[in-house]
């Protein structure tokens, strides 16, 4: 009757801050913020140079040089080597090589290797990875801890209210593997590149590519070469064109170019915004106050008593941070378009009481691969339009039991969010999902955009956050040393900004600056401007983990992630 | 007219990890699944490397890496900024982890008597290990002369000029060929590997061979006792006066 102990970490942080309102004062550091917001009205230093806010055919240091890009022709593309895209990949060829036909699969990947960028729990559920590799034990798939036990309870400031776990419940594990996300990733790639797919990691797709009719032609990948100010380096290069007959987009949670895509396609016309959490183990992101740092969050909460004694006596190897979906089933998008379609975190099929999204992101990917590859190999191309159209995929996917899984869940989180709170939510949870398995003929909704929820600043209360001890919780520069993040320096930012003026104007005016509390790396920093009176943004994008809650908590939407060169971000080892 | 200079470039494939634990048995550090790739001293060999055969004094470029089977990825990426062919000496397992400077410079010298090369071109040292020695330890079991810490090359006839980075300043020294280099940080910016040079590197050569082929003994003449994390940094003390410094000093016994 009682739901997962995701939900009581967002309810005891309510509670805390209910708490805290009583009794906190701002430290002064934030009272020198507030006084110094109304200062600022000196003109705005440039911060953002990359080419997709300032265009290199109006500026004239690009003058004369060489912008042909190279291009190759394959079958299929896909963008992303997480779990979706390689289970797509891998399926793709599987079928290829049974029927006996030549069928040419490439994938790029920001990463430098693939699973360098992963980062999850993780507590896999290994019916899609049987179903693509039914061997995976005798191939040595990393599948090595499966879960014994589950424990679930509510944390209270100091105590814990043990909750039964009762079968049929959606945080049942067991079947179920504790996983290192970024092993099982890494062995995704050596199964792909045995069945021959093309991996290239290193490589981002940076630009989707279209044909004259609007239809998707494929993708280009980033150039690299440029300096920190704009301007051509000596070593320019131009990306290349890696052209398909479809391409499939699994970027994960909060793609880059899905976000195109979808204004392109208007693929989010007939259903809810994306909301998301953070994955820090986990603070839900729809959060109103704008001086929360998830962060530090995740810190206290180590020290709970409940939780401190599991980690007493550790030493913290290794941090990482990503955004998640939490959408659901309200917010998955049009899932295809003419040349493309989405798999994979990228439009969202986490189930969120379960919290995994792993297995339906290969089962997407799989869907993908096997409604594309008839179309690929028949005889004619059948298609009104250059870039293939693949509509079937949404069909099967709505046929298939990664459907009817989100189906049954979709009103558990909306019933504690907005409209029930805590107790009712869990009452809610029992009725209708233990006993009636979702069946409730209504559709609860969100609350709209997570950028959307913070509140200004003024209405709510600084939170003071206790100093780190060094043993269990930590401070963040240190922490971000650990996830092995690292970007070739001289490039322009690719924490791009639409408008330069707005984060000093808005986001600290009136929300006192909430990015340099939501990133997990430190990338926004306030600082005061050379001149003395006023402040600016500093950002700094060598520390950025591309964890995306920039762009999607940015209150002004003003942020827009774009991928930096291939190769540089975090460097997880096994994550 | 361009000299029959046929240059061997050797890559290191080491770990590039700015987070390096140490294995809980203490006999060295953690390596599985840490990010390896080539030693960027290396790729500035490499590029030199590249470099002269544009400028047409060489003639051919031959990239080769000593290790497991993923050091294939170093010897592409080599070949996609412009080596001709790539040549991969298997060294696994156990005779991987005791692959010191020596074996590999031994390896080296007697691929360089197979191929007839005139030039080797290496990293001034390796970035995991830092040992600085492998460039040396080949010429002199080659007998060949070596400039080392290269911040400038250039071919004249069949000799080389060279300008080495030293403590005192910079060194001009003019040596003969056949000679091995090692390069230094200034030698050059590395270019980098586009991906359409990637995807036609696939269809170059790399050939594989084996330590045993060319008559290299690979025992280790070093065993590694223990590996430690270096010392926790302790906290500092404050003193009030001069007099207190010299009795703390005394104390800990450094005076």
């Amino acid at each position: 009757m009682f739901p997962a102990s995701r939900y009581s970490c967002q309810a005891r942080r309510c509670v805390r801050l209910l708490q805290k309102i009583k009794t906190e004062h701002a430290t002064p550091q934030l009272y020198t913020t507030l006084h110094r917001r109304a200062c600022s009205t000196v003109s705005t230093p440039r911060i953002t140079t990359h080419y997709t806010i300032h265009p290199r055919d109006k500026d004239p240091r690009w003058e004369g040089v060489e912008m042909e890009r190279f291009a190759d022709e394959a079958d299929v593309v896909i963008v992303g080597g997480g779990p979706a895209g390689l289970a797509a990949a891998i399926r793709l060829k599987q079928l290829a090589n049974k029927h006996e036909k030549e069928l040419r699969v490439c994938l790029v990947e920001k990463a430098p290797q693939i699973g360098a960028h992963t980062l999850s729990g993780a507590c896999l559920e290994p019916s899609a990875l049987t179903e693509l590799i039914p061997d995976w034990k005798e191939r040595g798939a990393p599948l090595n801890t499966p879960v014994t036990e589950d424990v679930f309870s509510i944390l209270t400031e100091k105590y814990r209210i043990p909750v039964p776990m009762m079968p049929g419940l959606p945080m049942q594990n067991h079947g179920n593997y504790i996983v290192r996300m970024g092993n099982l990733v890494r062995w995704l790639g050596e199964q792909a590149e045995e069945v021959g797919v093309e991996l290239y990691p290193g490589y981002a797709a940076a630009e989707v590519l279209f044909h004259e009719d609007g239809s998707v032609k494929g993708i280009a990948t980033n150039d690299v070469g440029i300096a920190k100010d704009g301007s051509p380096k000596d070593i320019f290069e131009r990306g290349m064109e890696l052209h398909a007959k479809v391409t499939l987009f699994g970027e994960g949670c909060h793609g880059h170019l899905a976000k195109q895509l979808y204004k392109k396609f208007n693929l989010r016309e007939n259903c809810e915004p994306q909301t998301y959490a953070i994955g820090l183990k986990e603070v839900g992101l729809d959060y109103t106050n704008p001086y929360l740092s998830p962060f530090r969050e995740f810190q206290r909460w180590k020290h709970h008593p409940f939780v401190a004694p599991t980690l007493e006596g550790g030493q913290r190897i290794a941090y990482g941070a990503r955004a998640l979906n939490e959408g659901g089933f309200q917010s998955v998008p049009k899932l295809t378009f003419p040349g493309g379609l989405l798999i994979g975190c990228s439009p969202g099929f986490m189930n969120v009481p379960k919290i995994k999204g792993t297995h339906t992101a290969m089962k997407s990917g799989m869907l993908a691969a096997e409604a594309i590859f008839p179309k690929l190999t028949a005889e004619t191309l059948d298609s009104e339009t250059a870039g293939l159209h693949v509509p079937e995929y949404a069909e099967n996917l709505k046929n298939s039991w990664v459907w009817k899984e989100l189906y049954a869940v979709r009103n558990i989180r909306p019933s504690f969010h907005n409209y029930f709170g805590l107790y009712g939510g869990m009452i809610y949870t029992g009725i209708f999902y233990w006993i009636f398995r979702g069946k409730e003929p209504w559709t609860l909704k969100h609350c709209g955009t997570d950028a959307n929820q913070l509140k200004p600043a003024k209405e709510c209360t600084p939170i003071e956050y206790p100093k780190p001890d060094g043993k269990i919780s930590f401070d963040l520069l240190s922490s971000v040393a650990l996830s092995g993040t690292n970007h070739e320096g001289d490039q322009p930012p690719h924490l791009t900004l639409k408008d330069d003026s707005i984060p000093v104007a808005r986001n600290l005016g009136i929300y006192d600056g909430p990015e340099q509390r939501f990133c997990p790396a430190g990338v926004y920093e306030y600082v005061p401007l050379d001149t003395g009176d006023g402040m600016r943004l500093q950002i700094n994008a060598q520390n950025c983990v591309h964890c995306k809650t920039c762009d999607i908590k940015d209150p002004s939407q003003n942020i827009n992630w774009v991928v930096p060169e291939g190769g540089g971000g975090p460097a997880y080892n096994g994550m | 007219k361009c000299p029959r200079v046929s240059p061997v470039v050797t890559l290191c494939y080491c770990f590039v990890s700015p987070q390096i634990r140490v294995k809980p048995d203490n006999t060295g550090v953690v390596t599985d699944g840490v990010k390896h790739s080539m030693n960027p001293f290396c790729e500035i060999a490499v590029e030199e490397a590249v470099k002269l055969k544009e400028k047409k004094l060489i003639k051919e470029v031959v990239a080769v890496s000593c290790g497991p089977q993923q050091s294939q990825e170093t010897i592409r990426t080599a070949l996609a900024m412009g080596a001709d062919r790539g040549i991969h000496v298997d060294v696994s397992g156990k005779d991987y982890e005791n692959l010191g400077p020596l074996q590999v410079s031994k390896i080296l010298a007697a691929l360089a008597k197979q191929e007839d090369a005139q030039l080797i071109l290496l990293g001034k040292q390796a970035i995991d290990d830092d040992c600085n020695q492998t460039g040396q330890m080949t010429a002199a079991l080659l007998d060949w002369p070596q400039g080392t810490f290269a911040s400038e090359v250039s071919l004249e006839g069949d000799k080389i000029n060279l300008v080495r980075e030293i403590d005192g300043g910079l060194e001009h020294i003019k040596i003969n060929t056949p000679a091995v280099i090692t390069a230094d940080l200034r030698l050059n910016t590395p270019r980098y590997a586009t991906l359409p040079n990637i995807m036609k590197a696939k269809k170059k050569k790399i050939a594989t061979v084996k330590p045993a082929d060319l008559g290299v003994d690979l025992t280790s003449r070093l065993e590694v006792l223990k590996v430690e994390e270096p010392p926790q940094r302790e906290a500092g003390m404050k003193v009030e006066t001069v007099e207190d410094l010299v009795v703390k000093l005394k104390e800990a016994g450094r005076v």
